[in-house]
């Protein structure tokens, strides 16, 4: 029951958060503030992440491919796919889900248990819309250029671990990376990515925005709100899948 | 005018304010007591629209707070100011950032006119070259200043304060209840108080409301408080032997 109630109360939240802005200046300089909070400080972490996993999803596939039937070029070709249509958009997500999602609650949490919502609302301004829609619009759009920067340096990584490791030429590697190219696999990962990028900005928002107590309930409400966007994640992942590639 | 008719709130099985009724004029400065949990703060949420009344109505010169839509509620407050009991202040701002807010969110100021009015206002609570520090950076006292400069940026109708004292000295204690005290009387606004100090009581409670267990257990002023016979009154009062020794010079005066 408390799920339901929680589910009412998220979509209620977002009937606040989606109205016109009091004033587009503020909303303009928010946007860019959580620009970089939210998107151009996340940018190192998905770099280094994405390079050493896609050169791991390169050696791991390299070392299982040693049958000579097949052909060396398939490792470049699996690198580029499991890269492109989970790695990236599915799991630089949760990822982001935990570093960006902890941050949300725990920002909007302190401003709820300080006060400083209340007196936002005093001076009549619309909260949610004030405090959220900025984070959704800023990571619904700057997460597909940090996922495509996650795509490209994880195909890189796996260029390296070839010259690395010898398990492949690179000759080898870009004829598999080059091969059955299909731009709309792009389109599902950044149909995805965006509405995991939704999600990382509204779950969070949600659980620092009603945290009531102190500075231990932001904290249970951080890791509860990391928690859930991963679980969310990982079930619209299924139902994504199946709906466009299915 | 506020005008209050008999507002009920509960939380759960917890009835909290059980039907108070009382007035607030133009240019005096009220204050709400009683002890812990008697439904000061409750009251006061009540008042800033925070809280929602179960039964009874609020009303602002006139304009009905339950016949209100979201939107005028929202107009509303903005003719209200409210020093928080924390300050509340947007701690990754800068004071100038702080006070400049409200004028940026709802007036179509230049940004020179913004500053102008900032600094003013910072002046108006005795306070100079602060404008670039954060509120970590300020005294308790000084927080409280910059929250009552940021309440009375917009030249509010109403202002309302939660403990404004709590946290700080006796004599920075009585620069805010004067101050408070001033900005009342020169604006000519309705301010409400929210207080457990009895020290404020002496020094600006002209009209002095007590709260008990969620009902007006009494309706005064600072020089009729000490004489009363309400014995719920007297043993908040007398409660420390200050006001004991206070209340018998009195008496023999």
């Amino acid at each position: 029951m408390i799920y339901l109630h929680n589910i009412g109360k998220y979509f209620l939240m977002l009937g606040q958060v989606f109205r016109r802005p009091q004033k587009k200046v503020i909303f303009r300089e928010n946007f860019f503030k959580e620009i970089e909070e939210l998107g151009l400080k996340s940018i190192g972490i998905v770099a280094f992440i994405s390079f050493f996993v896609g050169g791991v999803v390169a050696i791991q596939t390299g070392l299982n491919v040693d049958n000579p039937w097949i052909p060396k070029y398939l490792i470049g070709f699996a690198t580029k796919r499991s890269i492109i249509l989970e790695f990236a958009p599915t799991f630089m997500s949760i990822i982001l889900a935990g570093k960006v999602g902890s941050y949300i609650t725990s920002s909007i949490g302190t401003m709820r248990v300080t006060e400083q919502i209340d007196a936002l609302e005093v001076m009549g301004v619309n909260t949610l819309n004030h405090l959220v829609l900025p984070k959704v619009m800023a990571t619904v759009l700057f997460y597909p250029f940090i996922i495509v920067l996650a795509m490209i340096l994880g195909i890189f990584g796996g260029w390296f671990a070839g010259i690395v490791t010898d398990l492949y030429t690179l000759d080898n590697y870009i004829e598999g990376i080059r091969l059955d190219f299909k731009p709309y696999l792009i389109r599902y990962a950044l149909t995805k990515t965006m509405v995991f990028a939704f999600l990382i900005a509204t779950i969070p928002s949600y659980y620092g925005y009603y945290v009531k107590g102190g500075s231990i309930e932001v904290g249970k409400a951080s890791t509860k709100a990391v928690v859930w966007t991963s679980i969310v994640i990982i079930v619209f992942n299924y139902f994504l899948t199946q709906m466009l590639l299915g | 005018m506020i005008e209050v008719s008999n507002i009920h709130k509960s939380f759960g099985d917890q009835h909290v304010l059980k039907g108070i009724s009382t007035t607030f004029t133009k240019g005096e400065t009220s204050l709400i007591i009683g002890s812990s949990g008697s439904g000061k703060t409750v009251f006061l949420k009540c008042l800033l629209g925070l809280f929602d009344p179960d039964q009874g109505d609020i009303s602002y010169d006139g304009r009905h707070y339950s016949k209100m839509g979201n939107k005028e509620k929202r107009e509303l407050r903005k003719e209200m100011g409210m020093v928080f009991q924390s300050g509340a202040l947007f701690d990754s701002e800068t004071i100038e950032n702080n006070i400049m807010f409200p004028l940026k969110m709802f007036t179509d100021q230049s940004e020179e006119e913004i500053l102008d009015r900032v600094n003013f206002v910072l002046n108006r609570v005795h306070l100079e070259n602060v404008n670039k520090k954060f509120p970590a950076e300020l005294s308790g006292g000084m927080q409280k200043r910059v929250a009552i400069a940021r309440a009375i940026v917009m030249n509010p109708k109403y202002l309302f304060c939660d403990e404004p004292n709590s946290g700080l000295d006796p004599r920075t204690a009585i620069v805010i209840d004067n101050l408070i005290q001033e900005i009342t009387d020169e604006y000519q606004i309705i301010t409400i108080i929210n207080t457990h100090d009895m020290n404020s009581v002496m020094e600006i409670g002209e009209k002095i409301i007590f709260l008990k267990d969620g009902l007006k257990a009494w309706e005064g002023s600072s020089r009729t408080i000490f004489k009363t016979d309400n014995e719920a009154v007297t043993d908040f009062v007398y409660s420390s032997d200050l006001f004991k020794k206070v209340r018998e010079v009195y008496n023999k005066s």
